[in-house]
């Protein structure tokens, strides 16, 4: 026992945790302060006046009073995002390239756990399930989600990618987008087949949509209620427990070494005795999993999925991949949370903040602006180099 | 039976017929030079060896093994080392990092020990530098690093392209120093060079390669005195 603890590298396994702290606190406070700082500024102008006639409170309150429940759901998006944006790094960091079918196979990963609950659900034994096995079930479909969508994500190479890899750069990249077409396709017709339904309902069970209050506090005439519901715990929680492994994975274990090697070089990789394609494979594996668990959690935060479900946190997860520095890791995590964030605070103070003018329908606009302005300062993204780099 | 055959090995790339029947032996115990001008398949015969090119036509028989089917990292655990041509330093794995993906296919952390303190002692500045990522290395650095990785797998082939490129002569001196140790220990080897003089001086029995055709082989004493090798690759006339 004592040997195999020391065997584990300590070190790997906080080192993310703490880069997640670091970013999600970050973002936070940077974002926090520049809506705190515009509402004071707004507060004597109309924008203010009109928030005041409508509700009775100044725009700086507001703005406060709904801060922490914005950080929140930011974080849990960002999450999300964070786990889908590594598919697309992992893979672009060994051979620089862009698997647009990733987004497809984050809906199947979706459509697996959520046709495993509803078909647990028509049984009847969803709703009388203890607390526990509520999470065991969940668990299951979680797992169930993220065995299809590595075992996808591995054939989708196998037999769309690999045959290209002399061809040009632009070959392969079409090949993707036509996968990506023809699984959304195979999703519609088998639920149109099987189901006769274009939308999915993740069905209602345990504790998920419970909300834990923290507590409240009183600030001036202001009282904000801090509150979580258990999805988001639950995200949060899944999304972490995956990034660190990955984390440890790739920095800390022989395996992890190898895909870095494969990254940097691919033909004195295999001088090495390593199987190039083998790695290749377990990369689009590893992609995949974290996808399918991602297409899961988000069912379960936003209940509702369709053909088309991969398409929006597909490309969110890709800009936040190129935002952070596509090919690295860390870069996919920052990028995740601070393009989660930005949408959210967006989408929850654009409204007020132009009396209406602008609602939350335009966050896309305004976080792909911000998107375009750290690019042309920072093209290689925010982070910058690659997959191959110890993260 | 000889420990490295290949018998009319043609390899191609696209278009490029780059070897034209290349036939050659390295016997156990050996010190053998692939010698020729840039661009003769030097580098191609390696790579053809190694199953990183897959010949079109011909035979490569490794260890009493038909290997010229099998993908490179199959070949390297029967045996066959090869450090290529520019060195092949990952270069964001630290000096360390690179010496234990040498050792990928070895499962014996006792072993992978051993070997990397030989990989000391034959260049002590390696050590100094393991913390370090390997772009970072000088060249003369990197090139240690390429030898003392590819001795990691303990192969009983060694096969070197080039490792005297852009080095000082001081280290072009320890280099072929550390090829001839090697040899005493017990490794076969297989030394592709420019330098055909350093490589010649080393060297047990040699080739001269020449737009992917061997033109000249024998023993290295006698490659040294013939008229056309000295006109040609020592610089003479
Ligand atoms: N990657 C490649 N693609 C196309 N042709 C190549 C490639 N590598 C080498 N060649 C050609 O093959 C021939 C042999 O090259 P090489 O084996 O590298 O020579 P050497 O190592 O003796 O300098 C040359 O004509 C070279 O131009
Ligand atoms: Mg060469």
């Amino acid at each position: 026992m004592k040997h195999f603890l020391s065997a584990i590298n300590v070190r790997e396994l906080l080192r993310p945790l703490g880069q997640l702290l670091l970013f999600s606190l970050g973002s936070a406070v940077v974002l926090s302060a520049i809506v705190l700082t515009l509402a004071l500024v707004l507060d004597q102008t109309t924008v203010g006046q009109h928030l005041h006639g409508r509700y009775n409170v100044s725009l700086y309150t507001y703005t406060l009073v709904n801060l922490p429940q914005v950080v929140i759901d930011g974080l849990t998006i960002g999450f999300v995002y964070a786990a889908i944006a590594l598919g697309y790094t992992m893979v672009y960091g060994v051979l620089e390239f862009i698997n647009f079918a990733h987004s497809e196979i984050f809906a199947v990963g979706a459509f697996v756990g959520v046709e495993i609950l509803i078909a647990l659900d028509n049984t009847g034994i969803l709703r009388g399930a203890s607390l526990g096995m509520a999470y065991a079930y969940l668990i299951f479909a979680i797992v169930m989600g993220m065995a299809a969508a590595g075992a996808l994500a591995v054939t989708v190479e196998r037999i769309a990618y690999r045959p290209l890899r002399g061809a040009p750069r632009l070959v392969p990249l079409i090949s993707a987008i036509g996968v990506s077409f023809l699984l959304q396709d195979v999703i519609r017709l088998v639920e149109g087949l099987t189901t006769g339904q274009f939308n999915r309902i993740m069905p209602t069970f345990g504790n998920f949509d419970q909300r834990l209050n923290l507590g409240r506090f009183a600030l001036g005439e202001a009282n904000i209620a801090l509150g979580i519901s258990v999805k988001s715990i639950i995200v949060i929680t899944s999304a972490v427990l995956m990034l660190v492994g990955l984390n440890y994975l790739v920095n800390a274990t022989r395996i992890g070494k190898a895909i870095r090697a494969v990254a940097q070089d691919r033909p004195t990789a295999s001088l090495m005795g390593i199987n190039v394609n083998r790695i290749i494979s377990l990369t689009f594996l590893v992609g995949g999993l974290l996808g399918g668990a991602a297409g899961v959690l988000y069912a379960l935060k936003f209940t509702r999925i369709d053909a088309f479900v991969g398409f929006f946190p597909g490309l969110k997860a890709f800009t936040a991949a190129v935002l952070g520095g596509i090919g690295n890791l860390t870069g996919a995590l920052l990028g995740g949370i601070v393009l989660g964030m930005l949408e959210t605070f967006a989408g929850s103070y654009l409204g007020v903040f132009t009396m209406g003018a602008a609602g939350s329908e335009y966050k896309d606009i305004f976080a792909f602006s911000i998107l375009i302005i750290v690019l042309i300062f920072r093209p290689q993204g925010l982070m910058g180099e690659n997959v191959g780099q110890k993260a | 039976m000889s420990l490295l055959s290949l018998t009319d090995v043609h390899s191609y790339y696209g278009h490029i017929h780059a070897l034209k029947g290349v036939s050659l032996t390295v016997e156990q115990g050996e010190i053998v030079t692939l010698i020729g001008s840039n661009g003769a398949g030097k580098s191609t015969t390696l790579r053809t060896i190694s199953g990183m090119m897959r010949p079109r036509q011909g035979q490569i028989q490794f260890a009493g093994r038909e290997i010229s089917r099998m993908e490179p990292h199959a070949v390297v655990l029967d045996g066959l080392g090869h450090v290529p041509e520019g060195r092949g330093i990952f270069p964001k794995l630290t000096v360390r990092e690179n010496l234990e993906m040498g050792a990928f296919t070895v499962n014996d952390p006792v072993a992978v020990r051993e070997r990397m303190d030989y990989g000391f002692e034959l260049f002590p500045r390696l050590k100094e530098r393991l913390g370090q990522y390997g772009g970072t290395l000088s060249g003369g650095e990197q090139q240690m690093l390429a030898i003392a990785r590819g001795l990691m797998m303990n192969p009983s082939l060694l096969m070197l392209d080039e490792p005297s490129m852009g080095l000082a002569p001081v280290l072009v001196e320890l280099i072929f120093d550390i090829v001839k140790i090697l040899n005493d220990k017990g490794t076969t080897i297989l030394l592709v060079e420019q330098n055909a003089l350093m490589a010649l001086s080393v060297a047990h029995r040699g080739y001269v390669l020449q737009n992917g055709e061997i033109v000249v082989s024998d023993t290295a004493a006698n490659l040294r005195s013939n008229e056309s090798v000295q006109k040609a690759y020592l610089g003479m006339s």
